[in-house]
């Protein structure tokens, strides 16, 4: 079985963000990177399923600049068998041209399955899987909370609002992974030992057109919140009154 | 003067909520252009082209429906051909679908066979000269893109919940179309669609949402949610990650980062701190309840209003005064 997951490097969420002089991206100063939390999911489910199947390989992909080297090693760590950089000085916006770029990677590679996570958690589009399943003409199943394979076929569930859909599609097959279906492993000691002397090519990233950039970048407007209307039930009547008269949503 | 299109998602027959959402948008962008025709689509079993009277009324001109019993059910692959296919043939300025579970997955397919970008997820936009400015919240919500989209047509998908449906009377004529992938040629099928017990209002389409967290502290409480949502008589029951992850909702109760990312016009966070990740889901809610017991919670940093106290003397009050008052109207 061979396996190719797209991964991309993200800031620590929890961090505080501070926007650059230019306005339009982050102050890099103190951001830390891992891999985006369903790219890890969508590792994770790949590791597995070349373990069952006994053989094959996971080989990760990520583009973007050399930083990147650094998630994909990580990731050869959890135990991907080799990896795979395009080379970009900076990750586009644009989720057509990173589509594009992987598409003209992963066309000639025989993959079973193209993995990615539902989103990345940075700019939270999720476009780049279903797009570039869209370019191959493959079949893809998006946001999927679980999966079986057998003969060469697959059977997803995932969680629409109010209702879970059991989706069937032949493999190969592109699927995005939601979160629940496999916790990430950690790397071991010897994984970390064996990452390095695992395969890392280096490939410059065809991206094409670009026609969605970042004009902006802003913090969230401060909600005028923070207003304590009181303590315990008695202040209720007053919520009450506020929510009818202010708020005008009762 | 522009003409534009809105997918209008429709389940069970019936259109969605963001199927208005998506149109009155459209209407909006062909307005600000000098007031071109906005074309909806529906895509359904036979007899989902008399919608066309409903979307009409949200400012509709042309109703495209594609009717085939086959598509009753929401399949990716004959989908995205019959939206694009329409979108080439349209000549459209800017075309809007939801951000829902359906449109999320339709829209980057559909752009990918238009060869164009998608901004998704989106909560304002305006159109300027070629490009279309749009507003997007990433970073868990901590930082608002707004993307600069060029290129035709401009694809958008909306946040459910961010644009207010606004009816605005057009009569709309139906023309009918076909999809170029028959639904028997389709390789990724639904074998079975299972509402979840107990779902009365969606979480997209609720306009309030009373959402319950750790401060809970047992499943059997939520019945106080419950009751608080049973009182408004429009509201949904949401979750934190907390309580899904320890199987006291279900996991599409989830309201967050990993969950879902709402706005409805009321949010009620009962015994929820406000960790970042839940935060993401609904901080663009209009207006934030919080009842908590710290009265150091970073909800209350968000909050419209607040009331710091015990959750299980507060609730069942608030129950009965929302009662009251919806009973006073």
């Amino acid at each position: 079985m061979k396996i190719a997951v797209c991964i991309k490097r993200v800031p620590e969420m929890e961090l505080r963000f501070s926007i650059a002089a230019d306005r339009k991206s982050l102050d890099q100063g103190g951001l830390k990177y891992e891999i985006s939390d369903f790219d890890g999911y969508a590792l994770e489910v790949g590791l597995q399923l070349v373990e069952k199947a006994g053989s094959g390989e996971v080989v990760v992909i990520s583009l973007g600049p050399d930083g990147v080297q650094e998630t994909l090693r990580k990731a050869l760590a959890m135990g991907a068998t080799r990896a795979i950089q395009l080379k970009a000085d900076e990750v586009p916006v644009d989720g057509f041209a990173v589509a594009s770029a992987l598409a003209a990677e992963l066309k000639t590679g025989e993959y079973d399955l193209i993995l990615f996570g539902r989103m990345a958690t940075d700019t939270a589009s999720g476009t780049a899987g279903p797009m570039m399943a869209q370019l191959l003409d493959l079949p893809c199943v998006t946001a999927i909370s679980h999966l079986d394979l057998a003969d060469g076929r697959g059977t997803a569930r995932r969680d629409l609002e109010g209702a879970t859909e059991t989706v069937q599609f032949p493999l190969p097959a592109v699927l995005t992974i939601d979160e629940g279906i496999a916790r990430p492993r950690l790397a071991t000691l010897k994984g970390i030992m064996a990452a390095k002397k695992k395969p890392l090519d280096v490939r410059p990233a065809q991206l094409g057109a670009v026609h969605l950039t970042v004009e902006s970048m802003a913090l969230p407007p401060e909600r005028s919140g923070g207003r304590i209307v009181g303590e315990g039930a008695d202040a209720v009547p007053e919520l009450v009154r506020l929510l009818r008269t202010e708020a005008k949503v009762l | 003067m522009a003409t534009t299109f809105a997918f209008a998602e429709s389940r069970d027959g019936a259109l969605r909520k963001v199927a208005l959402e998506t149109v009155t948008a459209a209407r909006q962008a062909a307005d600000a252009t000098g007031g071109g025709e906005v074309h909806a689509m529906v895509i359904g079993e036979p007899g989902i082209a008399g919608k066309a009277e409903e979307l009409g009324r949200y400012g509709a001109d042309v109703v495209v429906a594609v009717e085939d019993a086959a598509l009753a059910r929401y399949g990716p692959e004959a989908y995205s051909a019959a939206a694009a296919h329409r979108i080439k043939a349209g000549g459209y300025r800017a075309v809007f679908f939801p951000a829902s579970a359906q449109g999320r997955d339709l829209a980057p397919r559909v752009a990918a066979r238009l060869g164009v970008s998608l901004a998704s997820d989106v909560t304002e936009f305006e159109i300027q000269g070629d490009a279309v400015l749009a507003k997007h919240p990433a970073y868990t919500g901590k930082i608002i893109l707004t993307l600069r989209l060029t290129g035709t047509p401009a694809v958008l998908s909306l946040r459910p919940g961010a644009v207010t449906p606004v009816e605005k009377a057009h009569t709309a004529r139906v023309e009918a179309a076909t999809s170029s992938v028959p639904p028997s040629a389709a390789r990724v099928t639904v074998t079975d669609v299972s509402a979840q017990a107990g779902t009365k209002l969606d979480l997209g389409e609720a306009p309030v949402i009373v959402s319950g967290g750790r401060g809970l502290r047992a499943a059997e409480n939520f019945k106080l949610v419950e009751d608080l949502a049973a009182a408004f008589g429009n509201a949904a029951v949401g979750a934190t990650r907390a309580v899904t992850d320890d199987g006291w909702r279900p996991s599409t109760d989830q309201i967050g980062q990993t969950g879902r990312v709402v706005s409805p016009d009321l949010y009620i966070a009962l015994g929820i701190s406000g960790a970042i990740q839940h935060l993401a889901g609904m901080r663009t809610a209009k207006t934030i309840v919080a009842i908590n017991k710290d009265k150091d919670a970073p909800i209350f940093k968000i909050a419209d209003y607040g009331i710091v106290g015990d959750l299980f003397e507060i609730v069942p009050r608030l129950t009965e005064e929302v009662r009251k008052a919806r009973s006073a109207h």
